[in-house]
């Protein structure tokens, strides 16, 4: 065991080089067939399905509560709040996260729910954007996504995103970083496996922003991203990063028709 | 200001045993952590949470480091006539926090 | 760290405390446990259940301590405890303490309940740093004291990882 390396680094790293050496084999980068798609939420134990499932017991929902009052809060030197432009979220913006990314016309490319809060907050609220990861952009997300709670995930219909959706399939299933793995590998080729005791799987964006319980806190799916990454020691792009969207959008095609669940529950 | 999440039933029969759930936005940071540079992280936990049925204490708890962030504690009460239930959180740097919540008993 | 928390305790104890406290038990723990409270150990899980309980002795049973016996991550793990008691003026639960093995710090909640509680039953979360024991204890109004335990594996730990 290298000095600085802690008990489950060294189980962790041991049980990636095993699943790298069966990765070696199989190669297929097969998708998962539509009707075999499921939720990580199946993989859950009962009682992290249970804090899920109850509104006053899931702590995503802590999150839910704040970002309600930042839609109502006036803003910038606009002096403006969401609720002003968009009225009652839980009207306005049934089904908007379902079909995120969007194409931006603006800027020629898809931007995400944060992307597309910073971008009101600056051009109509004159507000400085939230920095990512923040805890006033992850309640505004988890708030605006909640509203399309049980909706099917629409999954980048838009013709104008499908090179993005080719981009981000791309990046999904080149090999990358220090390992040489793909993500493919593992959601595509091995989930419903162990990985360092835990099952993969399939990595379909239905819950986020995410009540994670090794953050202890909400975050983001470009921050899970991140997290696969550093994992896969591969060096991380920096927060919005278009490889970020591309990927986003790419799985939340690969997600197409599955419900909504945020604010989901993940170990 | 933390958000706190309260579950009382509105309405209740006198007599009747009822749960209430309780929901607080807190990081419980345990004091055992360090930076990735070996820097001590202080503690900084919620450690009581009392609630009262019509000012009487009807629950009271001593929270140590090990309860999870974002602490969640459920309990039972009997229902006993109309009023308020309050809660009361306080910790560490002066951290202190109530909600409360109202019942009908008939 | 045993007998250091209370309500207004926002300091980190010196290790000179930490010894005081364990007091005349220091000499049966080992130095070594002292000087490195790191991690608590059966022994000093022991010392904190005696902390609460005194001489009295603690027997199995009355309580049922409800946790899941293989947890996916150890920073947030669903615990209950459930203590049969008629809960009248006269026969009830006072108090319901959950203790653990190999925490850093052997104490994790001390709930104070009373008749009006109705059902001396209670659920939290908490954080379980390895793979190990977790007692549960409950005062009852006459004094006694009654216990369970249970094991649980953890496949990732919880307290001791370094922060990003």
């Amino acid at each position: 065991m290298k000095p600085g390396m802690t008990k489950l680094g060294f189980v962790r790293s041991g049980a990636l080089i095993a699943v790298l050496c069966i990765m070696m084999m199989h190669s297929t980068f097969a998708e998962i067939p539509l009707a075999e798609r499921r939720s990580g939420y199946d993989l859950l134990s009962r009682e992290t399905r249970a804090m899920q499932n109850d509104d006053t017991a899931n702590p995503g929902m802590l999150w839910v509560l704040d970002g309600e009052a930042l839609w109502r809060a006036k803003a910038g030197t606009a002096e403006k709040a969401c609720a002003d432009c968009h009225g009652d979220a839980r009207e306005t913006m049934k089904g908007i996260a379902a079909r995120y990314p969007a194409f931006d016309p603006a800027r020629g490319r898809p931007v995400d729910l944060e992307q597309r809060i910073n971008i009101c907050r600056s051009e109509q609220q004159k507000a400085p954007p939230f920095a990512y990861e923040s805890k006033d952009l992850l309640a505004l997300t988890v708030y605006v996504t909640r509203q399309s709670r049980g909706m099917p995930i629409e999954g980048a219909v838009d013709e104008r995103l499908k090179p993005f959706v080719d981009a981000g399939r791309a990046l999904f299933t080149r090999r990358l970083g220090q390992l040489n793995l793909t993500c493919a590998q593992c959601h595509d080729d091995n989930w419903g496996q162990k990985l360092a005791g835990n099952p993969l799987p399939q990595a379909h964006p239905t819950g986020y922003p995410v009540y994670r319980l090794e953050w202890q806190t909400v975050g983001s799916l470009q921050r899970r991203l991140r997290n696969c990454l550093i994992g896969m020691r591969v060096e991380p792009y920096a927060y919005g990063s278009p490889e970020y969207v591309a990927l986003e959008t790419f799985l939340m095609w690969r997600a197409r028709g599955l419900p909504v669940e945020t604010p989901a529950v993940r170990p | 200001m933390a958000r706190a999440l309260i579950n009382v039933p509105a309405k209740a029969r006198r007599g009747e045993v009822i749960e209430i759930k309780t929901l607080i936005s807190h990081e419980m940071e345990t004091g055992f952590r360090h930076s990735t540079i070996g820097v001590p992280i202080p503690r900084n936990i919620i450690t009581s949470f009392v609630a009262t049925y019509n000012k009487e204490e009807i629950f009271r708890a001593v929270l140590f480091p090990a309860v999870a962030a974002n602490p969640f504690i459920t309990f039972y009460t009997v229902a006993t006539e109309s009023g308020t239930i309050a809660f009361e959180w306080t910790g560490d740097n002066g951290f202190s926090a109530t909600e409360t919540a109202t019942i009908t008993v008939e | 760290m045993v007998g250091t928390m209370d309500r207004h305790d926002g300091e980190r104890k010196s290790r000179r405390s930490i010894l005081k406290a364990a007091g005349v038990l220091a000499t049966s723990c080992g130095a070594a446990m002292l000087v490195r409270p790191a991690r608590a150990t059966p022994a000093s899980m022991q010392i904190a259940i005696r902390n609460v309980v005194g001489s009295a002795a603690v027997t199995r049973g009355k309580v049922t301590l409800d946790i899941p016996p293989l947890v996916e991550n150890g920073s947030t793990v669903a615990v209950s405890v459930a203590v049969e008691s008629p809960m009248t003026p006269t026969d009830y639960v006072k108090a319901i303490h959950i203790f653990t093995e190999k925490n850093p710090q052997p104490n994790v909640i001390s709930i104070h309940l009373g008749p009006r509680a109705g059902r001396a039953n209670v659920a939290t979360r908490m954080r379980l740093v390895d793979t190990q024991k977790i007692v549960a204890i409950a005062e009852l109004s006459n004094g006694s004291f009654w216990s369970d335990t249970a094991d649980v594996i953890i496949t990732l730990g919880a307290c001791l990882e370094d922060a990003i």
